[in-house]
């Protein structure tokens, strides 16, 4: 589902040093829970994104493991401590193997 | 509500029966939302292990209603200072009534600042939602929440 998941993310531009941002993300995702059945009756079989990470030049601040009962197109806010100027990146993982991910510029002052 | 939750089995199966029996004369909560209590009883107790969980420093917050159980707003809060020595390491949720009861997993470290996340979440019907916190001390905490659901959120 490669080309159909869009990342987004809002990160503040600018920020002192030791300040509390936070970070929201979205993620277009059908996040099929593995719980649905089609109109046959069958299955319809899991695939979520099970795995979100946020890095801060390189080191992990925050870290999600997702289950079924996470909605579509998951949303998750949290926060992080604005230590130094440079880039954030998001990673999202999915069933199926694929990473989807994006990055962010933050300017610490 | 009872302090120090013991974290031996008998304890544990004795206070969310007396919790159990509260919530079926009080609401209408039937038996069948509670299908998934044993597994979040065991989650709790795997991830209790020796440990004994107190309630109180997490916020959990969702509606009290919620029309659309396909996206449900959860924002959890733990009162942490948030230091390389004491800090909240991973909060996890239970949804007792959902056919699946693991939701989440969320990990922090002391650079989070605060141990804040928010996201939306599934609930199949109405049920009490349960949250875990791990302190970088070994400490643990619980928190649960009722939500009751007006349309479910699994089934299709």
């Amino acid at each position: 589902m490669a080309g159909k998941v869009k990342p987004r993310v809002k990160v503040p531009k600018k920020a002192e040093k030791g300040e509390i941002i936070e970070i929201k993300t979205l993620i277009s995702h059908k996040m099929e829970s593995g719980q649905r059945k089609d109109k046959d009756g069958n299955t319809i079989p899991r695939q979520i994104i099970n795995h979100f990470v946020c890095k801060y030049n390189g080191e992990v601040v925050f870290e999600s493991d997702w289950h079924g009962a996470v909605s579509a197109n998951p949303y998750i806010a949290f926060r992080t401590v604005a230590t130094e100027s440079g880039e954030l990146e998001f990673i999202w993982t999915d069933d199926d193997g694929s990473e989807y991910s994006t990055t962010a510029k933050i300017e610490v002052s | 509500m009872v302090r120090n939750i013991g974290s031996s089995a008998l304890d544990r199966r004795g206070f969310l029966a007396a919790g159990a029996a509260l919530i079926a004369t009080t609401t209408l909560v039937g038996k069948a939302a509670r299908a998934a209590l044993p597994e979040v009883e065991a989650a709790i107790k795997e991830i209790l292990g020796d440990r004994t969980a107190e309630e109180g420093r997490i916020s959990l917050d969702l509606p009290e209603i919620a029309e659309n159980g396909n996206t449900v707003p959860l924002t959890v809060e733990v009162e942490s200072p948030m230091t390389e020595d004491d800090y909240v390491a991973a909060v996890h949720i239970f949804a007792e009534g959902n056919p699946q009861p693991t939701v989440a997993s969320m990990s922090f470290t002391p650079r989070s600042g605060e141990a804040i996340a928010s996201t939306r979440i599934r609930l199949a019907k109405t049920q009490t939602i349960h949250a875990i916190a791990e302190m970088s001390d070994g400490s643990v905490f619980t928190a649960t929440r009722e939500v009751k659901v007006t349309i479910g959120g699994c089934g299709g």
